[in-house]
């Protein structure tokens, strides 16, 4: 592969991990609850804030990591315990109720730890192909990512919790029926989903600095890519939509600017929503179904 | 320049001494200047054409029972807290010294500093004086803080209230131009003395605002001298596209054939992108001699750390970094290696002055991380409101509105500053302060006086001419040339 190739393909792999991390809590909370959670980018922070608590406070990189997301998810377990429960029944309140958080979140970071903190430095160094140089972490962040993706598609189909997870969100009341604690349940996404958020929040936390309003710059990406993902699959939808973003941002940024990009990226999501308004993990249910109808019909002729 | 100050210590000890007896001027009776008799002689011109026109020198009236109400709008919550709480504190911290009868030393001796025999800059350490008053006018001063939490209606709804329910005296406050570009309109509409305390891009002329921050031309054209000078003649900008990163990359184009160097890219930022990755691609094929860096905000920051890690390292020049947010000091090392900003304040200036105005500030906020550069003009400003005040006699709004055109020059903790009665500006001591691998910073090249002459070309004289406009590089024939 040649160095323009290789830095195309970089460029998309960094874009594709950012769209990823940034979206993946959201959608499991909106896919599984049905729940627009817009305290997702304060738990980002949150993230953020313990990942740089601890790793100053001598924790290897990797240890801090794992407990950064652990300490978010038990928080967006909390929450979801003590105010997130009572609004199940109707999003909008939910909604605003999330807002609320959200706003309590960070100014409450504020308040508490002031206006800044200190970063973490990059690990892993750099490396050099052609005229250009690039980060080993960033280059990394995009496996990491789709690891991230093929571990959770196991959790949800290969183990007894993600099943009874998926039941949960098809039917509660059946779910209930046979036994499926479901409130549990509830309570557990919405700890997968902040413990995801807080994890991103980690992750990006030594590419710029830890402020309270850190989680601002991944709202846009995140909320774009959920809506044209579409809630129906999570991990489907988080995937095609983070490609055809990255797909359609990546050559623009590369060739025009990053401006030219941010317009693409916007032209992208409207021609998308018109066209699928329920995102593309619907659409590609859809697909299958008829393929499924098709196989079906096939099968009554022989 | 650090040389002939030193080679000054004599002089500028012994002047020191003569300042704590210094002869007073007539109207210092309300305890307004301290000037030396040398200075007295050579000011007598300024002073006395400022009494022809109409300047009331008159002796301050009794004490009042009445506070003198100050109202500030400084952000302490939302995107710009970081920048507004110490600004803040520093009017706190000026305000309490008022009330306790201190000053800065400040005299009508116009541009230049206070004149001494050899030398050209009085390099005093003691700034803080006796003012030989009680609070302002022996009226307390009354600080009237709300917080327009970064939101620029939130600004207009509280300015309306301090100045129509508060009926404050003076007005200070504002982040970012948009702020200040929100509150000027109404400043304009009810005649209200307002301060803005910023670095920017420029431009205001407005016979109701004074601007106490460095301008594009007392940053830019110093920081490119350097960097051209230093590192080579092919630059290349990143601007945040909004007002100020456009304005100052057109002041970057505009200068750069006049100082033989070209711009060989550009790129505008959004303010809500957070990924530089396709940028430094681009940067690292464009391989500039040096990059000059108008980017800002949260999301901008990811830039260094992206692009260290990435070892995309070129030496970068700036006239908002580091002083304004402390950069140095928040980002792990060596994101910001290569830094160079030019500032007329930053906390490391090591001036005994400075060192003593440190001390005092975090002795009154010792939580407080960084004094930045915003937050000594606001403090500088606060003291500059007070001095024009006991110059005017009174706080009557347009009194002391004339004062402060009336050519007060004042030490501050970054040199001597003067008000420029034409264009409301205040010349500024200017350094370069370039940050090393551990982002410990040095102060490279000073400039100890550099006017805020730009408006001044293109015809501003408000002192002759009310205006209520800001100007951009584009309205300059000079500059169309260029860009």
């Amino acid at each position: 592969m040649g160095p323009e190739a290789f830095n195309i393909l970089y460029q998309f792999g960094v874009n594709l991990a950012f769209l990823l991390f940034a979206s993946l809590g959201l959608i499991v909370i909106l896919g599984m609850i049905n729940i627009i959670n817009l305290a997702h980018g304060e738990f980002i922070m949150l993230g953020a804030y313990t990942f740089t608590f601890s790793y100053h406070a001598g924790m290897p990189f990797l240890l801090a990591l794992v407990v950064a997301t652990l300490a978010v998810g038990l928080f967006g377990m909390v929450v979801e315990r003590l105010a997130i429960r009572r609004f199940y029944g109707d999003k909008l309140i939910a909604l605003v109720a999330t807002f609320g958080l959200s706003l309590i979140l960070s100014q409450g970071t504020l308040l508490l730890f002031g206006p800044s903190e200190k970063s973490v430095p990059l690990p892993l160094g750099g490396f050099s192909y052609g005229p250009f140089s690039y980060s080993v972490y960033f280059l990394l962040l995009p496996v990491a990512a789709l690891a991230l993706i093929a571990a959770l598609g196991l959790f949800f189909y290969r183990t007894r919790l993600g099943m009874e997870m998926r039941a949960t969100m098809q039917n509660p009341e059946m779910a209930r029926a046979l036994g499926v604690r479901v409130d549990f349940i509830y309570s557990l996404t919405f700890g997968l989903g902040a413990g995801l958020a807080g994890l991103t929040g980690a992750l990006y936390a030594p590419t710029t600095t830890v402020v309270p309003l850190f989680g601002q710059s991944f709202i846009a990406p995140a909320f774009i890519t959920v809506v044209i993902g579409g809630g129906v699959n999570p991990l489907l939808g988080a995937l095609s939509s983070g490609g055809f973003l990255s797909v359609i941002t990546t050559p623009l940024s590369s060739a025009i600017g990053t401006y030219a990009a941010r317009i693409g990226l916007m032209l992208a999501a409207l021609i998308i929503i018109r066209l699928l308004p329920d995102g593309f993990s619907a659409y590609l249910r859809e697909l299958r179904a008829r393929r499924g109808v098709r196989q079906a019909r096939q099968t009554g002729d022989d | 320049m650090s040389d002939n100050r030193h080679g000054n210590d004599d002089v500028t000890q012994s002047d020191a001494t003569l300042g704590r007896d210094d002869a007073t001027l007539p109207n210092s009776g309300s305890g307004g200047f301290t000037v030396s008799r040398r200075d007295f002689i050579k000011s007598a011109a300024v002073v006395g054409a400022a009494a022809a026109a109409g300047f009331p020198f008159i002796q301050a009236r009794a004490a009042s029972d009445k506070t003198l109400k100050f109202g500030l709008l400084e952000d302490r919550s939302g995107n710009f807290a970081l920048f507004g709480a110490p600004k803040y504190h520093a009017t706190q911290l000026a305000i309490q010294e008022i009330n306790n009868g201190l000053t800065l030393r400040s005299g009508p001796t116009g541009p230049g500093g206070r004149g001494l025999d050899h030398g050209y800059y009085d390099d005093t350490d003691d700034i803080l004086v006796q003012s030989g008053d009680k609070g302002i006018l022996g009226r307390k001063v009354e600080l009237i803080a709300p917080d327009p939490q970064s939101d620029n209606r939130q600004f207009q709804q509280l300015a309306r209230r301090l100045i129509l329910q508060d009926k404050v005296d003076v007005l200070m406050g504002g982040f970012a131009s948009s702020e200040r570009e929100a509150l000027r309109p109404i400043m304009d509409q009810t005649k209200q003395l307002y301060f803005y305390n910023n670095q920017y891009e420029g431009g205001v002329a407005d016979e109701y605002t004074f601007c106490t921050g460095a301008v594009a031309e007392q940053q830019i054209i110093p920081v490119m001298e350097y960097m051209i000078a230093h590192f080579g003649k092919r630059i290349y900008i990143l601007a945040a596209d909004y007002n100020f990163g456009q304005l100052s990359a057109m002041w970057t184009r505009a200068m750069a054939p006049v100082l033989g160097a070209t711009v060989i890219g550009q790129e505008f930022i959004p303010l809500s992108v957070s990924d530089f990755t396709s940028t430094i691609s681009r940067i690292q094929e464009k391989k500039p001699d040096w990059l000059m860096m108008y980017i800002t905000g949260q999301n901008h920051s990811n830039y260094y750390p992206q692009a260290n890690a990435s070892h995309a390292r070129f030496p970068m020049g700036s006239s908002i970094n580091m002083a304004q947010g402390y950069e140095h000091l928040r980002f792990a090392p060596p994101a910001l290696a290569g830094m160079h900003v030019a500032v007329n304040y930053m906390q490391e200036i090591p001036t005994p002055r400075n060192k003593a105005f440190v001390e005092r500030f975090h002795k009154m906020f010792p939580k407080e991380p960084y004094i930045s550069q915003q937050t000594q003009n606001a403090y500088i400003a606060t003291h500059l409101y007070a001095i024009a005040a006991r110059v005017a006699g009174s706080t009557d709004q347009v009194a002391v509105r004339k004062a402060l055109e009336s050519g007060i020059g004042m030490e501050a903790p970054e040199g001597w500053v003067f008000m420029d009665p034409a264009t409301h500006h205040l010349s500024h001591y200017i350094r370069i302060a370039s940050a090393d691998e551990k982002q410990h910073i040095s102060f490279v090249q000073e400039w100890p006086h550099i006017e805020p002459w730009w408006t001044r070309r293109l015809g501003v004289n408000l002192v002759r001419t009310p205006e209520y406009k800001q100007y951009t590089p584009a309205e300059d024939p000079l500059f169309k040339k260029y860009v």
